[in-house]
């Protein structure tokens, strides 16, 4: 079974007074039905990845390729069809959406992409279903939802186009936190059940934990640790992943305090660990 | 059970201003259209004892050829005001077409556009719109021209802008990614966005219209006699300045016009602005209770 | 148990015909970090607001808040001035938009001092460094010179804190204070916040929706839901046997802490229909 989305090396720079390498030579792949989560703290690189995996960015070197094609940036120029099979959902669920067309027909756009790729056809109704709305609600408007509600609906929009991958940026960051985890939960069962593949960005490791089966875990743009989320959950190598997992609060109800590290960025957090990539 | 509630009329509209300016704007649209069906003299015969002050048989006095006032200024709302809208309504969509295409695509186009809008713009807008109608000939025709010319670009800055920061959204980037051709971004996302800002910007500039066409009038370049046109009607009244009635009541004519439109556009503007939330009720529909998310009926445990 | 310092008595806050809170009792005692959890909508950061009078006027407010024998709902603006930052302090979510960004820290530091403490502008000057350092931002003499731009999110918190209990209050208000902040810098900030609330003998209240947090310092937690404290009770109490529903849904929610990697089961009982379906805020900035 070949990668559904290759990155090697990829390199993304901000243009400024001084140039910002915000991704600095990473590499990652994703098959067919599974889950990776990419999780770092703010400006990490992860953001800045997702934009490149769809083209948003236009990478500074490195490849990113989908089903061996390199990924085109979204320019001017319409989206080849073949790529409308990368799909993504956004962190604000407000700007999601056109405030002025009817969800239902935001839907649809999504249902026209995936036939276009000869994909089997669906109705707007059915997707709301399966993301826990009213399907009867196809007639109405963004604003007459809830933020949470209208993540749910710009999810249905982007599973309606059937893609192979979705890349999903913070997702449910913007959305109360008990409904995170069943949002989460939802996203990557839609997932499997399509047999796509998700690109899953969050600073959020305990939810990620639950959803992805292989996490990567980024600092200043590289990533430091990656494998099977279970082992790095278990047993975290980079000093990095360790001060970030051992900074969680959790809410046992014992008072236990979340270890805070000595600096805001020791030197130890920098340093290069080949054993703790790709780990089973 | 999903409760929808329709509003009549959206809230938001019934201020005491909105209310005065639709009223008045909707008399002024009546008479533009019926005048000639109703006003007591021809609006050119000059069979009338001249420069009459106003009183029983000519409400609103005569002029200098012995033509009623009154009849003249009926008459020229159908006019005026047809053409001030018009006049509005072509400048915006000649200007905000193209703000948008320069907004939207950047580049080279975008350089041109700007630098087209920055050429016109930099004339004072009365002047360049004289010398436009002068070097055309003096005819309402050409008026309207020259008033288009120097009104478009107002509505490419605005549009442009608003592109510009549009071009951002999640959604916007959402549609490129289903595969949307740029025109088809820019005519169902994009658009239909801007036309708020773009419609109030328009209405207030109706009152802008109006002057300028009345303006150009005023000084022969645009109505030519006998038209019963607001602003050669006020240019007439110079030379008798004793008969105040022959320039006095087209200006309150122009007044009340421009004002009711800048009552409306006030109105709209505040409607359309998210902090004070008119812009929900526009859509005549109440918003969902969130409530209503829990009768989602089939995925378990995957409520909002 | 000593004394309450604040007491909060069936508060209710209204906005114009909207009731927001709804009938809030609650007490703050020194040396104990008093937890208001809750999801957005539930009313909690209003009632924090309204200790303060922080609140626009379009909001009606009845019921009590007691700071010792003083009632503070309805005093006048001058008196409410003497009272914050003096004997109340509050620390916001965003350091970004609490801190005056024209300002250098030091000024903002010593403005309020100025003002509540009788200290000589070395003294202040002195006492600055000090809080600076209390609360661990580096090089402290020169800190203050500089603008809160400089700083990042989690020093700017500090700075923020800092600001706070400059004048020595006896009570602390920290409506999502580390919300806004990475995980590792989280960590700090709690540290930071127990430590001083212990050494300060505080009484705090912590305005949070992060269960995390409000289990970490909270010795005491209050669960609020649609302008009413639906459970109240110790930490231990509340997390290990919440008695009420909505509590049991909130904990639920929660991804669990067992390794698992496999999606939570599509019946659990994670936020069913009885969770609260307030619009949700963004709460946290992960991005770039």
């Amino acid at each position: 079974m070949s990668a559904l989305l290759t990155i090697d090396d990829l390199v993304v720079e901000y243009p400024g007074p001084v140039t910002v390498r915000a991704v600095d030579g990473i590499a990652l792949s994703i098959m067919p039905g599974e889950v990776l989560a990419l999780v770092g703290e703010s400006g990490c690189g992860k953001s800045s990845t997702a934009r490149a995996v769809v083209g948003m960015e236009k990478p500074e070197s490195g490849r990113v390729e989908y089903r061996g094609d390199s990924v085109p940036s979204l320019g001017l120029s319409r989206r080849p069809n073949k790529f409308t099979a990368i799909q993504m959902v956004f962190q604000d669920p407000n700007s999601s959406l056109n405030p002025r067309k009817r969800i239902g027909a935001q839907i649809a756009d999504g249902i026209a992409a995936a036939a276009s790729r000869g994909e089997t056809s669906s109705t707007p109704g059915e997707w709301l279903e399966a993301v826990g709305l009213d399907p009867k609600m196809v007639s109405r408007f963004p604003h007459q939802f809830s933020g949470g509600q209208r993540q749910r609906i710009a999810i249905a929009r982007a599973l309606a186009a059937r893609p192979d991958l979705i890349v999903a940026d913070e997702p449910i960051s913007a959305l109360d936190a008990s409904s995170q985890a069943a949002v989460a939960g939802l996203m990557r069962q839609l997932c499997l059940d399509a047999g796509a593949g998700m690109l899953f960005i969050s600073h959020d490791l305990s939810v990620v934990r639950v959803i992805a089966d292989r996490t990567a875990v980024m600092y200043r743009g590289r990533i430091v640790e990656s494998g099977r989320s279970e082992t790095i959950w278990s047993n975290p190598l980079h000093p990095y992943t360790r001060a970030l997992l051992s900074a969680i609060p959790h809410p046992d109800g014992k008072g236990t305090m979340p270890a805070a590290p000595a600096l805001e960025a020791p030197a130890e957090w920098s340093v290069a660990m080949p054993e703790a990539l790709d780990r089973a | 059970m999903i409760r929808r509630r329709r509003l009549p009329i959206p809230r938001a509209w019934v201020t005491p201003l909105a209310i005065i300016g639709v009223v008045i704007a909707l008399a002024w649209v009546i008479i533009a259209a019926t005048a000639p069906l109703w006003v007591p003299y021809a609006p050119n015969a000059q069979g009338l004892p001249r420069l009459q002050a106003p009183g029983i048989d000519t409400l609103m006095g005569t002029d200098a050829v012995g033509r009623d006032v009154f009849s003249r200024l009926m008459t020229g709302a159908s006019v005026t005001i047809p053409l001030a809208l018009m006049l509005v309504v072509v400048s915006l969509v000649i200007g905000t077409s193209l703000g948008a295409v320069a907004g939207y695509f950047g580049g080279w186009i975008d350089e041109a556009l700007m630098r087209l809008t920055d050429l016109v713009m930099a004339f004072p807008t009365v002047i360049l719109a004289m010398v436009i109608a002068a070097s055309l000939g003096p005819s309402l025709f050409n008026a309207v021209l020259a008033a288009i010319v120097v009104s478009w670009p107002a509505y490419a800055r605005v549009s442009r802008s608003l592109v510009l920061s549009l071009r951002q959204q999640n959604y916007v980037i959402a549609g490129r990614l289903l595969g949307f051709s740029p025109v088809k971004s820019l005519m169902t996302d994009i658009l239909p966005n801007i036309a708020g800002p773009v419609v109030v910007l328009a209405t207030l500039d109706v009152g802008t219209a109006i002057l300028l066409l009345s303006g150009l009038s005023f000084l022969g370049l645009g109505a030519q006699p006998p038209s019963a046109e607001w602003g050669s009607m006020i240019s007439s009244a110079i030379q008798n300045f004793d008969a105040w009635w022959i320039g006095v009541f087209p200006g309150l004519a122009i007044l009340t016009v421009v004002l009711a439109f800048n009552f409306i556009g006030d109105s709209l503007r505040d409607i359309l602005d998210p902090v004070s939330g008119g812009a929900r009720e526009v859509a005549g529909v109440a918003p969902v209770a969130p409530t209503d998310a829990s009768h989602a009926p089939h995925t378990p445990g995957a409520t909002a | 148990m000593s004394a309450p310092i604040l007491r909060v008595d069936n508060l209710e806050i209204a906005f114009g015909a909207n009731p927001v809170v709804r009938g809030v009792s609650l007490e703050l005692r020194a040396g104990r970090v008093q937890g208001l959890a809750g999801e957005s909508g539930s009313g909690k950061t209003v009632t924090a607001m309204s200790v303060l009078g922080l609140l626009p006027r379009t909001a009606t407010v009845s019921g009590s808040i007691r700071l010792g024998d003083t009632e503070l709902i309805g005093m006048r603006s001058r008196a409410l001035r003497n009272v914050r930052g003096r004997r109340i302090a509050m620390v916001f979510q965003d350091p970004s938009a609490s801190l005056h960004p024209q300002l250098t820290v030091g000024h903002q530091l010593t403005d309020h001092m100025r003002r509540h403490l009788k200290l000589d502008r070395r003294a202040l000057h002195t006492r600055a460094i000090e809080m600076l350092d209390r609360v661990r931002v580096p090089d402290p003499e020169n800190a203050l010179k500089r603008y809160p731009h400089q700083f990042s999110g989690g020093q700017r918190q500090r700075i923020a804190i800092a600001i706070a209990l400059a004048c020595d209050p006896d009570v602390l208000l920290a409506d999502e204070p580390t919300t806004a902040l990475d995980v590792t810098v989280q960590a700090g900030i709690l540290h930071l916040l127990r430590d001083l609330a212990i050494e300060r003998n505080l009484a705090v209240l912590l305005v949070t929706h992060d269960l995390g947090v409000m289990s970490a310092i909270a010795d005491d937690v209050a669960v609020m839901r649609n302008g009413l404290i639906v459970e109240t009770g110790t930490r231990e109490q509340v997390f290990l046997t919440p008695a009420h529903e909505y509590t049991q849904t909130l904990l639920a929610a929660m991804p669990d802490s067992a390794p698992s990697i496999h999606p939570p089961h599509p019946d659990a009982p994670s936020a069913t229909a009885a969770a609260s379906p307030s619009t949700a805020t963004p709460d946290q900035e992960g991005t770039e």
